[in-house]
């Protein structure tokens, strides 16, 4: 691999790309061997996009067009396990069909790419977006990476190979744009030329690739005596992403000036009350954020963009001086002890001696817009909370009740 | 058994073929066939090697031996499942609880 340096001006081309774009355009430089996928919903352009590259010969990927999305995955984790650098997209239903070899793909350590635009799962049927898919594959043992704008989708999908790819890793990895909101939504993005990705990324080095050579068995049977060594094994290896994660995002930067880090952090220094939320809501979050301030308000947003693994200390550091922290999450846990943003901020902050108080909002189900006041409205719930010195658990924000 | 989890292959890949050798299966047998040999075919005239051919195992050796032939069980790997005794035409497998 050659080393990483700055891209000149003149050698980055910009179009006017949706969020399924922008990721088939990384994909496309990224020189993946196979994609094997399964169309849906709002996922659907990044896969025809490549379809049509591969169709005019601007890939040389093996395009496979299964029947289902359990095939897509199946193929991608055989795929992979051949030593190809493999990637898929999918969104809620197909998602939920993917589950059991969600789980096969994290635990054959198989560093495939899914990249998913975020949609509601039935019933009854719902096309736009929320996070009850891939929060629901939280657990799945895939590092998990949501975006906000079409170019933070295109880099991500770049940088998704190297991290899952480090032999320190070896992990499945989901980017995750917002459906419609962002899949569909032109924005400008910056692309680079082929050869700086290709030199970025180099050719996969599969660690112990099927080989008629040297024959060997993946993904057999592992009863009470070693299965759960190799859950072992697997949880150290999530552990290891946050340096990897730092490393590859520090070498894109030389590259391209750009990096998001685990997290984004806007005006929290000094504030009372942080808003946590992810995805396109972070961007609507720092527009309000932005004009409470002017009113005097002490306000900031901490926009989170790697969930798995959470960046728990890392989080609690930044807000462990604020008042109140008013989570804004597009999820229901139906019967939890709290909807999954908000359990991860709480455990991450629960050992601190002083912690601040924790709101939770569910927002935005179903794709229901989220417009500024959604948040203005939680924000000052959160105020009267603090005052009371006591908040429920979670409530919903901007449903018909 | 007493590996840790760093001193064994990443994910469970058994990176060597054809060790399911090393895993005596024998143990798992409830039943053990017993060989007659005065009933067999095999043993009498070198033919049938039904037993032979149906075990799913390969628990059944079948030995030519200075004009003699020879039947064996491989208990190391026999399970007990009866396929053999089911199979011989000549009651020549009988089964005993181990
Ligand atoms: S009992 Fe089953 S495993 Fe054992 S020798 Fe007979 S056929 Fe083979
Ligand atoms: S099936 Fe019975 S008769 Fe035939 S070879 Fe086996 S033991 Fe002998």
């Amino acid at each position: 691999m050659t080393a990483v340096k700055k891209i000149p001006k003149d050698d980055v081309v910009i179009e006017g790309l949706t969020g399924d774009a922008a990721i088939a355009h990384a994909l496309k430089q990224c020189d993946v061997d196979v994609l094997a996928a399964y169309p849906i919903t709002p996922q659907t352009i990044i896969v025809e996009d490549f379809q049509k590259f591969a169709a005019d010969g601007e890939v040389k990927t093996k395009v496979i067009p299964v029947e289902s999305e359990h095939s897509a995955m199946s193929a991608c984790v055989g795929a992979s396990a051949a030593g190809a650098r493999v990637a898929t997209a999918t969104a809620s239903a197909g998602l939920a069909l993917m589950w059991e070899i969600l789980y096969c793909a994290a635990s054959m350590r198989m560093p495939i790419v899914l990249t998913i635009a975020n949609r509601a799962l039935s019933a009854p049927i719902n096309i736009h977006n929320d996070h009850s898919d891939s929060y629901g594959a939280r657990d799945s043992g895939f590092i998990q990476i949501y975006t906000q704008s079409c170019q933070e989708a295109y880099d991500t999908t770049i940088m998704a190979f190297k991290i899952a790819e480090d032999h320190d890793v070896l992990l499945p990895i989901m980017v995750c744009i917002d459906g419609f909101i962002l899949s569909h939504n032109v924005e400008r993005v910056e692309m680079l030329p082929d050869d700086a990705v290709a030199d970025f990324l180099g050719i996969r080095e599969p660690v112990q690739p099927l080989d008629p050579n040297n024959p060997i068995t993946m993904g057999p049977l592992a009863l009470t005596d070693y299965y759960f060594e190799f859950k072992e094994q697997q949880d150290r290896a999530i552990k290891n992403v946050p340096d990897i994660f730092k490393r590859v995002e520090a070498e894109f930067e030389k590259m391209t000036g750009r990096s998001y880090g685990m997290f984004e952090t806007h005006k929290t220094e000094d504030a009372d009350i942080i808003i946590l939320t992810h995805s396109t809501a972070g961007g609507t979050a720092k527009v309000v954020a932005d004009t409470l301030r002017e009113q005097g308000e002490k306000v900031g947003v901490v926009r989170l963009r790697m969930f798995r693994p959470f960046p728990s200390e890392e989080i609690a550091e930044v807000v462990k001086n604020a008042k109140a922290v008013a989570v804004f999450e597009k999820c229901l846990s139906f019967g939890g002890a709290g909807n999954p943003l908000a359990m991860e901020l709480r455990t991450a902050l629960y050992h601190l001696a002083e912690r601040p108080m924790v709101t939770d909002f569910v927002i935005g189900l179903g794709g229901r817009d989220v417009p500024p006041t959604t948040f203005v409205e939680g924000y000052e719930k959160t105020k009267e909370y603090l005052k009371k010195g006591e908040a429920p658990s979670y409530e919903t924000l901007g449903v018909r009740k | 058994m007493s590996e840790k989890f760093d001193e064994i292959p990443m994910a469970g890949n058994i990176i060597e073929p054809g060790n399911a050798i090393e895993y005596k299966t024998g143990g798992w047998r409830a039943e053990r066939p017993i060989h007659i040999a005065e009933k067999c075919l095999w043993v009498k005239n070198g033919t049938c090697g039904l037993c032979w051919i149906y075990c799913p195992d390969n628990a059944i050796r079948l030995i030519e031996k200075d004009g003699k032939y020879i039947h064996e069980f491989d208990y190391d790997y026999c399970k007990g499942c009866k396929i053999c005794y089911t199979e011989c035409p000549t009651d020549a497998i009988v089964m005993e609880s181990e």
